[in-house]
């Protein structure tokens, strides 16, 4: 059970509607997945040009949360400008704050994603600010009043899993709000890496989105992030330098 | 009346005198839209009311598919 302030979710996944192949496939993924909250961007409507079908315009609402993101925004204002027009959609009060400050390694920029989530935390959002992996960031973050802290495994779309899991570690042990890893899932590998570490949940898009089968991908997602939270609640074993026997080292039958 | 859409000029019809009208007019009254006139958000029960002048900076926001 996840719970981002007074919400209750079930599912530790959290899914991104971004770059499907179709529609259609886009609906079974979102659907195998279990994923109750869903994430998406603000943009202009192309109301010049004929008008496309919108993902969410055909989503059941009553059964997902939806996250939008502040993607896009390079300053806090651009940012809290954009969760303001998301909020006045009356479909949402949670935030991801989301604020890039580097245009190649897309890396959040922590100064204007502190001042968001403040700007933000005044104006009574839930806010979920998508961070870097920094430990004392995070604990700072955390002092402002966030909701969850989402720090990356590693950049955007670049699918290389868990650079620092010492940080996201450390990070892991001093929140009293729900950590979710945000950005860098590959496989299910790295999504239950990042559970079995003890976070509570995974935000990943393009590992899913951008997948040769990305429904059986989604369904693979649900699968490993079940199985990380399932490993860490039971407690792996610690790791030893040489072998330890698992059968009996008595009544061999060898002379 | 002209007026900036979307970082677009564009010329509207002069029957046009309220954001219902414009919505409307561009068959999004139906749609998941939010619209903010002079950088100031339009609340849904202000559409009827809120009237539209010679070169307001409108823009028509939606959800697309992100991460």
């Amino acid at each position: 059970m996840l719970k981002i302030g007074e919400q209750v979710f079930q599912s530790r996944l959290l899914l991104g509607t971004g770059k499907y192949p179709s529609f259609e496939i886009q609906k079974e993924a979102v659907d195998v997945s279990g994923a109750e909250i869903l994430t998406f961007a603000v943009r202009r409507m192309n109301i010049f040009e004929e008008s496309q079908p919108n993902f969410l315009e055909q989503l059941d609402l009553t059964k997902y949360k939806l996250l939008p993101n502040t993607a896009g925004a390079k300053t806090a204002e651009e940012a809290v400008r954009i969760a303001r027009l998301a909020k006045a959609s009356g479909l949402c009060d949670m935030i991801k704050v989301e604020v890039i400050g580097c245009q190649k390694s897309l890396l959040p920029d922590p100064v204007e994603t502190l001042k968001a989530s403040e700007m933000l935390l005044e104006e009574r959002f839930i806010v979920l600010p998508y961070t870097s992996d920094d430990v004392v960031l995070a604990r700072r973050l955390e002092d402002l009043g966030v909701h969850a802290i989402m720090p990356g495994a590693s950049p955007i779309g670049s699918g290389r899993g868990i650079i620092n899991p010492l940080n996201l570690q450390l990070i892991i042990e001093q929140s009293r709000v729900p950590v979710i890893v945000d950005a860098g899932i590959g496989s299910p590998k790295d999504a239950a890496h990042a559970m079995e570490l003890g976070a509570d949940g995974v935000l990943l898009n393009t590992a899913v989105s951008g997948a040769k089968d990305p429904v059986k991908m989604a369904s693979a997602m649900k699968l490993a992030i079940e199985a990380g939270r399932l490993g860490f609640e039971a407690g792996r074993i610690s790791e030893k330098n040489y072998g330890v026997a698992s059968s009996p080292l008595t009544g061999m039958v060898t002379s | 009346m002209t007026v900036m859409l979307n970082g677009k000029e564009v010329q509207i019809p002069d029957h046009i005198g309220s954001v219902q009208d414009l919505l409307t007019y561009y068959e999004l009254h139906n749609r998941i839209v939010v619209v903010e006139v002079n950088a100031e958000i339009v609340l849904k029960e202000h559409y009827t009311s809120l009237g539209l002048s010679q070169g307001d900076r409108i823009e028509m926001i939606h959800f697309v598919g992100g991460g």
